[in-house]
């Protein structure tokens, strides 16, 4: 048994380089996914909104915790090789965010008026213009305050991939526990470093609330 | 041939038969104005002519060319067929000037570096040249009003729809807008218009359209119709419009 030093700060702080690491991970692959997700709940053609709709209520159905376990422990039966926690933890976390952040954005488009498509349809521009110049853009500032919000479930949320052996913030606090025997100040220490990044996004989250309800 | 030919068009919402058999013709140049109780079908009739709302039955043609929903043209045919509509729909999160060259820009109509003379001349005509660095929310109805027929005009459309276009206003900010209205009537813009303003209708018309229970019910010059209305429902109608 050892004290807690500055040596396990350190392998805290460089887990934290795997938690960021899977956050963007998971924006990168799960915001385009996200926006198809959001375009093809608001299309007008049935089966593409029914195809999406299900997919949704599956994964909302399911916890994040048990997705993960089925991408690491139940894919690999299925596959007969072995995938790197890395990339079970990414494919899950991926298709949280599509689903939740697609969520977010369908609200936000489903929140500008049918009148917006209309007066841009009646001049003669493509759907996707419509979409891309005149929707997004005010569907975007509807739902940037609940994406932020997201983004703070996003970064708690990937400390649950400790449990399939990933090495981010989490993981890390519970094998410099086990080595020093000091689990009241690693996991505060653990806990401080998390409300240190979410805490500004929060009141990011709200002011950007409060000065965007206010302007439309 | 006419600039608008409808024959036998049919559209129902659901159950209900919004338009019965309605065929009208409108020549180049015409000012035809649509006038009849709410619930009569000229909105919908209109909204049928730049195909936002799809025929059930009949057809619609717009310079010898058929309209429908999933026409594969239809974006070219809905930069020749301007609409204004009640509640403007001006896009709020875009400037006055962005608002009119947005399209004419992505349509390849105007190119970037001459947007905004093109704006500047399309707010001319309806008087509001220095409102082009304006957000929406900063102008008043009219003006917002203005701006969308500007927003038309920018793509020099060869029909314009109006679809009760100062129904939303307060009374002492619609004459500003019959008055744009009127310059453009006066400059042979070919013009369908569906309102409650029965001066307008009167003055300004060359045809004036009557319906009632989805039917084209009369239609003549302004002077016969309201002089000499032929039906009980529109001589009820005139009555009624006079009182307020």
């Amino acid at each position: 048994m050892r004290q807690f030093s500055m040596i396990d700060f350190v392998a805290l702080t460089t887990a934290l380089q795997y938690t960021v690491l899977l956050v963007i991970l998971a924006l990168a692959f799960g915001t385009p996914l996200a926006l198809l997700m959001a375009l093809l709940r608001t299309s007008r053609a049935a089966i593409p909104r029914w195809a999406t709709a299900f997919v949704l209520q599956l994964v909302q159905g399911i916890p994040l915790l048990a997705l993960l376990m089925f991408f690491y422990f139940g894919l690999p039966v299925f596959l007969g090789v072995q995938i790197p926690p890395l990339v079970a933890v990414t494919v899950a976390f991926t298709i949280y965010t599509a689903v939740f952040l697609g969520e977010i954005w369908r609200g936000g488009i489903e929140a500008v008026k049918q009148t917006q498509w209309e007066a841009a349809a009646s001049l003669g521009i493509s759907r996707w213009q419509q979409f891309r110049y005149v929707i997004a853009p005010q569907a975007m500032k509807i739902a940037l305050p609940a994406t932020v919000g997201f983004l703070v479930q996003l970064i708690k949320g990937t400390s649950l991939a400790a449990v399939v052996g990933f090495v981010e913030l989490t993981r890390a606090g519970q094998l410099v526990s086990a080595a020093t025997f000091q689990p009241l100040l690693v996991y505060s220490v653990v806990a401080a470093v998390y409300f240190a990044i979410c805490f500004p996004l929060t009141l990011w989250s709200r002011n950007l609330e409060a000065r965007l309800n206010g302007s439309r | 041939m006419a600039l608008v030919e409808i024959r036998n068009v049919q559209k129902s919402f659901g159950s209900l038969k919004v338009l019965h058999d309605v065929s009208l013709s409108i020549e180049e140049g015409e000012i035809v104005t649509i006038i009849g109780r709410s619930g009569s079908g000229k909105s919908t009739l209109l909204r049928c002519i730049n195909a936002l709302e799809e025929i059930d039955g009949g057809e619609i043609l717009i310079e010898g060319q058929k309209v429908y929903g999933k026409m594969p043209n239809l974006k070219e045919l809905r930069q020749r067929v301007g609409i204004v509509f009640q509640s403007f729909n001006l896009f709020p999160h875009l400037k006055v000037e962005r608002n009119i060259t947005l399209a004419p820009v992505l349509t390849g109509r105007v190119s970037k570096k001459d947007a905004r003379d093109l704006a500047l001349s399309c707010l001319a005509k309806v008087g509001l040249q220095e409102k082009i660095d304006s957000y929406p929310e900063q102008l008043s109805g009219g003006q917002q009003q203005r701006v969308a027929i500007a927003r038309c005009l920018a793509m020099s459309p060869h029909l314009m729809l109006f679809d009760e276009v100062t129904s939303a206003l307060d009374p002492e900010l619609v004459g500003e807008v019959l008055k744009v209205m009127e310059d453009m009537a006066r400059q042979g813009m070919t013009m369908i218009l569906v309102t409650h303003e029965m001066g307008f209708a009167r003055n300004v018309a060359t045809k004036i359209v009557f319906m009632h229970q989805g039917r084209v019910w009369e239609e003549g010059p302004p002077a016969e119709l309201f002089e000499n209305p032929k039906t009980p429902e529109l001589q009820a109608f005139i009555g009624s419009t006079r009182q307020v």
